[in-house]
């Protein structure tokens, strides 16, 4: 798999992300995991279901890399996010940012995150024991209204 | 042919994730207000628009064979 950027229904393996980024210039790899969590606000999740804009969503994972290395430089970024029904404390996405010096690779890593939570096309739907609904935004409030980017970020492609 | 992409919630409410219509010509806006309003999606004013992969604007002209979607707030992560 020589992918950098991809969107699986299978589990993602940390290891397998990053492999993507380690080479010889790196002095530090910071890598994200987002996992399903059972408890947001006392309200007890009992899995998720993650949809994705598959061909659209590498993509923008893709540019989140581009906008990594004009950001830091020096930079090697792999992102993996996966769709389907997912279990409590399965994981959702893997990121990893390998930069010759440690501070860029925490700060990159986190950048990776925020964004995906900006402008990449996935959506999740949470399944409670009383029903079920598909989540908004993910800035943790669950207005519909805000996390709209701005037309500067529209204009990224 | 314009291909109309929709996802979450609007794909759930309109029972399918794709309808194909002759709007080549036309704006963004002109096929929400012509086909898409009739539907009443929930939520649909909050969703952005993407033309061929890439975010777009409602004033988008569409050439044939292009694919819109409605894109509402994303929760991936």
């Amino acid at each position: 798999m020589t992918k950098k950027y991809w969107i699986t229904n299978e589990a993602i393996h940390l290891e397998d992300v990053v492999s993507k980024v380690i080479r010889p210039e790196a002095g530090a790899i910071s890598t994200f995991m987002g996992t399903v969590r059972e408890f947001t606000h006392g309200k007890r999740t009992l899995s998720l279901e993650y949809q994705a804009y598959i061909s659209m969503a590498e993509k923008k994972l893709e540019q989140i890399g581009e906008e990594i290395e004009k950001r830091w430089g020096n930079t090697q970024t792999a992102i993996a996010h996966r769709i389907g029904k997912l279990d409590i404390s399965e994981i959702a996405v893997v990121i990893a940012v390998s930069t010759p010096h440690r501070k860029d690779a925490f700060e990159a890593s986190r950048y990776a995150i925020d964004r995906i939570k900006e402008i990449v096309p996935i959506w999740k739907k949470e399944i409670w024991e009383d029903g079920t609904s598909w989540i908004g935004n993910q800035k943790e409030n669950d207005s519909y209204q805000e996390e709209i980017p701005t037309k500067e970020e529209m204009s990224h492609d | 042919m314009i291909n109309v992409l929709f996802f979450a919630e609007l794909q759930e409410r309109l029972g399918k994730e794709k309808i194909t219509l002759e709007a080549a010509g036309m704006t963004v806006a002109e096929v929400i207000e012509k086909w898409i309003a009739a539907y009443e999606l929930p939520n649909l004013e909050y969703a952005m628009i993407a033309v061929n992969e890439s975010y777009a604007s409602k004033e988008t002209i569409l050439e044939n064979g292009d694919t819109i979607a409605f894109i509402p707030p994303v929760s991936g992560g």
